[in-house]
This record gives C-alpha cells, sequence and structure tokens, in this order.
C-alpha cells in the first residue's frame, strides 16, 4: 500500500480531500451553464419552429439513443458501485465495477457511431449531404445542427470520461485509495454522472420530440 | 542605494531561491505565476494601446487622414478584443490577484497550483491567436462579433479570433475555480468570512461571475465560429435563426464581464483607501454584501445594451429597472470610501493618487450609466461617443487607476524594491488629467450624435476630437512612465521592508519579498482586516513575525 501525502499547499490529506470535492462541484457548475447555453439556444428555437422540429426529430434512431440512455443510466450505477467497493477496501471488485463501466461507456460510443453511420446514409448531416425531404422547411437543419454540436459535445466529455476511469482503474490497482482518501475517485464518479445527466437532458430534446 | 548585485546576499524567497528559465516556466508558485501573467498582460496592454493611438490619430481630422477605412475597423476591433479579454478580464485577478489571494488568507498557494500554471500557457496560447488574426490581416467586426455581420459578411480572421476567445475562456475559468476553492477551503486559522480582506471578497465575487458568464460566451462563440465555418444558419433568419439571439446570448457573458473587470478594481480600492486615510474601511458588512449584490444583479441587466435592437418596451422597461438598482450598492461602496476618508489622517502616496482618482472616474461613469440605462434616452445616445466615454470611465478611469494603484501599493512586496515616488505620483496626476481630457470631450461628442466606429465625422466636431487626441497622448505618456521608473526600480531603489506602508493585512506581515512558501508558520487570525486603529498598532496575527 502506498502512503499518500497531501500536497505541499495542503495541511492534512483531508484538506486535499475536500478541495478536491468542492473544486468538481465548481467545474461542474460550468459545466451546466455551458450545456445550458446550448439547451437554451434549442429551446428558443424549438418553441419558435414547433413544427418543424418536431418533424426533424422523428428521423432520429429512437432505438439507438433509448439503448444509449440505459447503457449510460447502468454505468452510473457500475461506478457508483465500484467506489463503494473502494470505500469498503475491497480492491479487486472495486477494479471490475470500474472495468464494467469502462465496457459500458464504450458500448455507448459503438452505438453512437453506428447510428452517425445511418444519420450519414440517411442524408441528414448539416455541412456535409443535408437534403431536406417533402414538406422540410429551413429549420428542420437547425434540428439535425443542434443534434450534431450537442451529440458530439456530449461524446467528447464521454471520451475524456472514459480516460479518466481507466485512469482511476489504475490507480485503485496501485493502490492509492483508502477508507480514509478517496477524493480522485469520487471526483471522476461526480464528473461520470454529470456525462450521465446531460444525456438524460438530450434524449428527450432529440429522440422523443415529436414522437408523442 | 544598493546594487543588483547584492541580491545574493538576501535571505532566501520566491525570486532567488531558483534562478533557471525551467524553474520560472515550470513554476507552480502563485507568486512567479503572477509575475509571468504581468509579462503577458503587458503586452497585451500596449498592443492594445497602440491600436487605440492609431485610432486617435486617425480623427484628429474630419476625413480621417491616416488609415484607409478597413484598416480603422480592423484597429478598433483589435483595439476591444485586445483589451477585453486579453488586458482587462485578467488584469488584476491573474496579477495581484494571483499573488495575493494566498498571502492574504494565509495559505501556502492556491488550491490548485498546476492548474494556475495550466492558466497562463492557455492565456499565450490564446493571445498567440489573436495575435496570429492581427498579422494576417485583422478582423473587422467589432469585438462583439454580431451576426450576421461575423458569420456573413465580414471578411476578416474571425474564426480564429473566436477561438482565441473560446480557448481564453479556459484560462478565465481556471483561475476563477482555484480562487473560490481557495478563499473557501485554505484559510488560516481565525481568518472567518467576515475577517477577509475586501480585496478577497472582490475577487471571489468576481469568481462567481467568471464561473457563470464566461462558458455561455463560449457556447455563442462556438456557435458563431460553427456557423462561419460550415454554413449552417444557428444565427441567420433566413435558415430559421435569429440573430437577436446572439445579441442576449452574448450580452448574457458580456455585461457581467464589466463586474469582472470592476469589482477586482473595487476590491483594491479598498484595501488602498483604509491604509491611506489611517482609518477601518467604513461599513466593511455593507461593502461585502454590496460587492455581492453586484455580481448577483450583474447578471440581470444584459438587455440594456439591446434598447435599440427591437427588444419589446416590456422587456425595456425591466432591464432598465434592473441596471438602476445595480446603481445601488455601486453608491454605496463610493459613499462608503468617502466616509472612510472623513476625517481620516490622509497621506497623498501613489496608490492614494490612483485610488482617489479612482473614485471620482468611477462615479463619472456610474452616473453616466444611468444615462444611458434609461430606456427613452439611450435611443439619442446608443451607438453614439457618449456610450464610448461611458465606458472608459469605468473601464480605464476604473479598473485601470485600481490595476496602477495595486501596482504601486504591492509594488514593494511583490519586487521587495520601491519604486521612486516622485515620479509615480506625476505619472499618476498626467494618468487622471490625460484621461479626462481624452475622455469628457467624447461625452459632448456623443450628446452632439457623433456616432461610433465611423472613420469619418463632420467638420463642426473636429475641436473636440482634437481635445480627445491631445489627451490620448498625454494618457501615452502617461502609461510609458510606469514601464520606466518601475523598471529601474527593480535593480536601483532601496530595498523594501516587509511592511513599508504600516498597513494591515497578512501579506504585510511577511518578508518582501515573500518565502516561497509565504510563511515560516502558519498564521493566526484573531481580528477583522482593517484595524487601523487598535491598540495593537493593527497587526492582524497575533503569534509574532511570521517571518524568520
Amino acid at each position: 500500500m502506498r502512503i499518500l501525502r497531501p500536497a505541499t499547499q495542503f495541511a492534512t490529506i483531508a484538506q486535499q480531500g475536500e478541495v478536491a470535492h468542492l473544486g468538481i462541484w465548481v467545474f461542474l457548475a460550468t459545466e451546466i451553464m455551458f450545456f445550458g447555453a446550448l439547451i437554451f439556444t434549442y429551446v428558443t428555437y424549438r418553441h419558435l419552429h414547433p413544427v418543424d422540429f418536431a418533424a426533424a426529430a422523428a428521423h432520429t434512431e429512437l432505438w439507438c439513443g433509448t439503448v444509449n440512455a440505459v447503457l449510460l443510466l447502468t454505468s452510473s450505477l457500475t461506478m457508483v458501485l465500484g467506489i463503494d467497493a473502494c470505500t469498503a477496501g475491497r480492491r479487486r471488485i472495486a477494479v471490475r465495477w470500474l472495468a464494467a463501466t469502462i465496457l459500458l461507456g464504450l458500448g455507448f460510443l459503438g452505438v453512437k457511431s453506428y447510428e452517425y453511420v445511418a444519420d450519414y446514409h440517411e442524408q441528414v448531416v448539416p455541412a456535409l449531404n443535408f437534403i431536406f425531404r417533402h414538406g422540410e422547411h429551413p429549420p428542420a437543419e437547425l434540428f439535425w445542427v443542434f443534434y450534431f454540436i450537442a451529440t458530439l459535445l456530449h461524446a467528447v466529455h464521454m471520451t475524456i470520461g472514459l480516460g479518466l476511469v481507466l485512469y482511476m482503474t489504475y490507480r485503485v490497482c496501485r493502490g492509492d485509495f483508502t477508507r480514509f482518501y478517496r477524493a480522485p475517485l469520487e471526483v471522476v464518479g461526480l464528473y461520470w454522472s454529470f456525462v450521465d445527466t446531460v444525456w438524460i437532458f438530450l434524449f428527450p430534446m432529440l429522440y422523443l420530440n415529436g414522437r408523442s | 542605494m544598493t546594487s543588483f548585485a547584492d541580491t545574493a546576499a538576501l535571505p532566501k524567497n520566491y525570486l532567488n531561491e531558483r534562478w533557471s528559465v525551467r524553474s520560472w516556466l515550470l513554476t507552480t508558485d502563485h507568486k512567479r505565476i503572477a509575475l509571468l501573467y504581468f509579462a503577458s498582460i503587458t503586452m497585451f496592454f500596449f498592443i492594445g494601446g497602440f491600436a487605440a493611438t492609431l485610432i486617435r490619430l486617425h480623427l484628429v481630422v474630419p476625413s480621417g487622414g491616416l488609415l484607409q477605412p478597413d484598416t480603422y475597423n480592423r484597429m478598433f476591433t483589435m483595439h476591444g478584443v485586445v483589451m477585453v479579454w486579453f488586458f482587462l478580464i485578467p488584469s488584476i485577478p491573474a496579477t495581484l490577484g494571483n499573488f495575493l489571494v494566498p498571502l492574504m488568507i494565509g495559505a501556502r498557494d492556491l488550491a490548485f497550483p498546476r492548474i494556475n500554471l495550466a492558466s497562463w500557457y492557455v492565456f499565450n496560447v490564446s493571445g498567440a491567436m489573436v495575435l496570429l488574426a492581427l498579422f494576417m490581416g485583422g478582423i473587422d467586426s467589432g469585438w462583439t462579433f454580431y451576426t450576421p455581420l461575423s458569420t456573413t459578411y465580414t471578411n476578416g480572421y474571425v474564426t480564429l479570433a473566436l477561438l482565441a476567445v473560446f480557448i481564453n475562456g479556459f484560462s478565465t475559468l481556471m483561475t476563477a475555480l482555484n480562487f473560490v476553492v481557495t478563499v473557501h477551503k485554505m484559510r488560516a486559522p481565525g481568518m472567518s468570512w467576515f475577517r477577509l480582506p475586501l480585496f478577497i471578497w472582490a475577487l471571489y465575487a468576481t469568481s462567481i461571475v467568471m464561473l457563470l458568464a464566461t462558458p455561455v460566451l463560449a457556447m455563442t462563440v462556438l456557435l458563431v465560429a460553427l456557423e462561419r465555418m460550415a454554413g449552417v444558419g444557428i444565427f441567420d433568419p433566413a435558415l430559421g435563426g435569429d440573430p437577436l439571439l446572439f445579441q442576449h446570448m452574448f450580452w448574457f457573458y458580456s455585461h457581467p464581464a464589466v463586474y469582472i473587470m470592476i469589482l477586482p478594481a473595487m476590491g483594491v480600492i479598498s484595501e488602498v483607501i483604509p491604509c491611506f486615510a489611517r482609518k477601518p474601511v467604513f461599513g466593511y458588512a455593507g461593502m461585502t454584501y454590496a460587492l455581492m449584490a453586484i455580481a448577483v444583479i450583474g447578471f440581470l441587466v444584459w438587455g440594456h445594451h439591446m434598447f435599440t435592437a427591437g427588444i419589446s418596451v416590456f422587456s425595456a422597461v425591466v432591464f432598465s429597472l434592473m441596471s438602476f438598482l445595480v446603481a445601488v450598492p455601486s453608491a454605496i461602496k463610493v459613499f462608503n470610501w468617502t466616509a472612510t476618508l472623513h476625517k481620516g489622517r490622509i497621506s497623498f502616496q501613489a496608490p492614494m493618487l490612483y485610488a482617489l482618482g479612482f473614485i471620482g472616474l468611477f462615479t463619472v461613469g456610474g452616473l453616466t450609466g444611468l444615462i444611458v440605462a434609461t430606456a427613452a434616452l439611450d435611443i439619442h445616445l446608443q451607438d453614439t461617443y457618449f456610450v464610448i466615454a461611458h465606458f472608459h470611465y469605468v473601464m480605464v478611469g476604473g479598473a485601470v487607476s485600481a490595476f496602477f494603484a495595486g501596482l504601486h501599493y504591492w509594488w514593494p512586496k511583490i519586487t521587495g524594491r520601491l519604486y521612486h515616488e516622485i515620479w509615480a505620483q506625476i505619472a499618476a496626476g498626467l494618468m487622471f488629467l490625460g484621461f479626462n481630457l481624452t475622455f469628457f470631450p467624447q461625452f459632448i461628442l456623443g450628446y452632439l450624435g457623433m456616432p461610433r466606429r465611423y472613420y469619418t465625422y463632420a467638420p463642426e466636431w473636429q475641436v473636440w476630437n482634437v481635445l480627445s487626441s491631445a489627451g490620448a497622448s498625454i494618457l501615452a505618456v502617461a502609461y510609458l512612465m510606469p514601464l520606466f521608473y518601475l523598471s529601474w526600480s527593480l535593480f536601483r531603489a532601496e530595498r523594501a521592508a516587509p511592511n513599508p506602508w504600516r498597513a494591515t493585512g497578512l501579506e504585510w506581515q511577511t518578508t518582501s519579498p515573500p518565502a516561497e512558501d509565504n510563511f515560516s508558520r502558519t498564521p493566526t487570525v484573531t481580528e477583522g482586516p482593517y484595524e487601523y486603529n487598535s491598540s495593537t498598532g493593527g497587526c492582524v496575527a497575533q503569534n509574532g513575525a511570521l517571518y524568520e
């Protein structure tokens, strides 16, 4: 077991942990404002063009979005179980839960990639091969612009999250975390849950609109 | 007088502990990072100032003698972009703030020293991008990047500048995140919230505004850049977009950005005034509430930039009312500084001259702000030089004066040397004179109807323009002076004692310059921050000297 000493600017390892927790919450506040601005523009335009947005949204791959919602929600569960196992000092079990989290995350990105290819074949990619279907107006393309910006930004966050979870798995294996100090793991867990939460907003916005 | 060579004989401090280039470029010491930021923003200040000089020279004659119309547009855009994002926003927080936050609260460093260093690198990357845009031919959309001009019609390097602003936002966020977490979690024992110096409160309020506003700007410029690169119609009405939405989102950031610039300035003034009046600040608790009130209400006033852009009369009235409300806490601050001066033993060293100048100029800037916040009057004044004069009174007369006040006040602490007082007083006086001569005529020009951003004007306005340009040349000299006498002081001036101003506050209880780890032992705080008339002679920490 490695002994972790607090970084020089801290008096105790407990203080270091508190700082990490506050830091991630403040960071997540900025993330909420970032995605919030995007969601705000989407809501504004959907309010301006309700019919066009609903018609365009009906062409998204519902099953892909649904499967991904399930995968991602489950991955938040496995992440929390991993942290829980680590808290209980059960390192090997923790590593397994974290590995499951990574697999579920990779599954999400796999389904998402498949979906992007399908979108391409359906010719709904703005600036690349977008064509208007019968009866569609310009705001339909606007819907797809938001679809791609939102899902791509989300995927970037997912990819960063996967890298972080992988690194945390390594640190758990190395024995960095104890009952008294596991702040980095919890910080990554909070970030992972945030990315999950973003999807909970994107899913109804992009997939369920126009399907009632 | 001592010479540069004897530095080695000094006790170890953050400047002479290590000498290599690497020890500077890879430092995680908040004090060194503050100096790195000083170097970067000084460069940008003079680049932005150079653009302003060309603008003022050009406007000496009504037909505009110096620049091509297109070059003129590129100059005022560069002036705005550089001064807003690359000087004013990082100015006080990233330099004085980085240096002082841990010292003032009795910590060894900020909470995230490596993130602090990263913020400087990110800042320079974004700065390099904006300079690249400048050298490739510039940007002609104005610093506000209004659509559809910025997305469809302009032919400058707007995309590059937008991405630079996007990346610049990360450096702002890293600094703000560091400050919020540090103030919450790293205070020395006894340093309760209501014993924090007002400079810390001001930076805390600023950081919250930065954290909540900057991501919105990031998304906004990202959407504009995507629209420009991919040709999709996010803000294009022909394709279902709404250009007014861009203005709402832009000003949702850019109005709070005004408070990002002025709140730290208020913090500096709140430190300088009590010290040179030898009195506790008047109404300390009220000052903290006023800071937080400005930060909160500042988020609800952005629509006053859009009175003539087609918003409804109802929203105009609401935004007008909210803008009047934000004047209340601002006035509380001005009255409290004045009350602090009342019956004080005032001395007029350079920091105090800048601070007194700040109070006057900020008051003019604030009161003219009420004029432009009145929806009916704004219809006449919108897009005239009245608006230019108003916001320069706040940002230059206010924020830049406070930057110089703070720079002189903490110069002995930062460098361990005393600057030359007479030269500094002359520079402060010239700055005040030059500033008023530059910008007061612009109120008159704006009232007479001279529009902003035009490269020519009607001949009857020439006399006011010549006065303004004359003032600008005085201002230019005044801004160059500190560059020389402060640089000179680094090598030749007298060494500073730990507390040359006999000021309260923890930063004055360690050596000048401070040791690498700030304090030889963690201070314990037993008093408020401005005990200038207490029996203990204004010492905050009560466990003896905090240096050896």
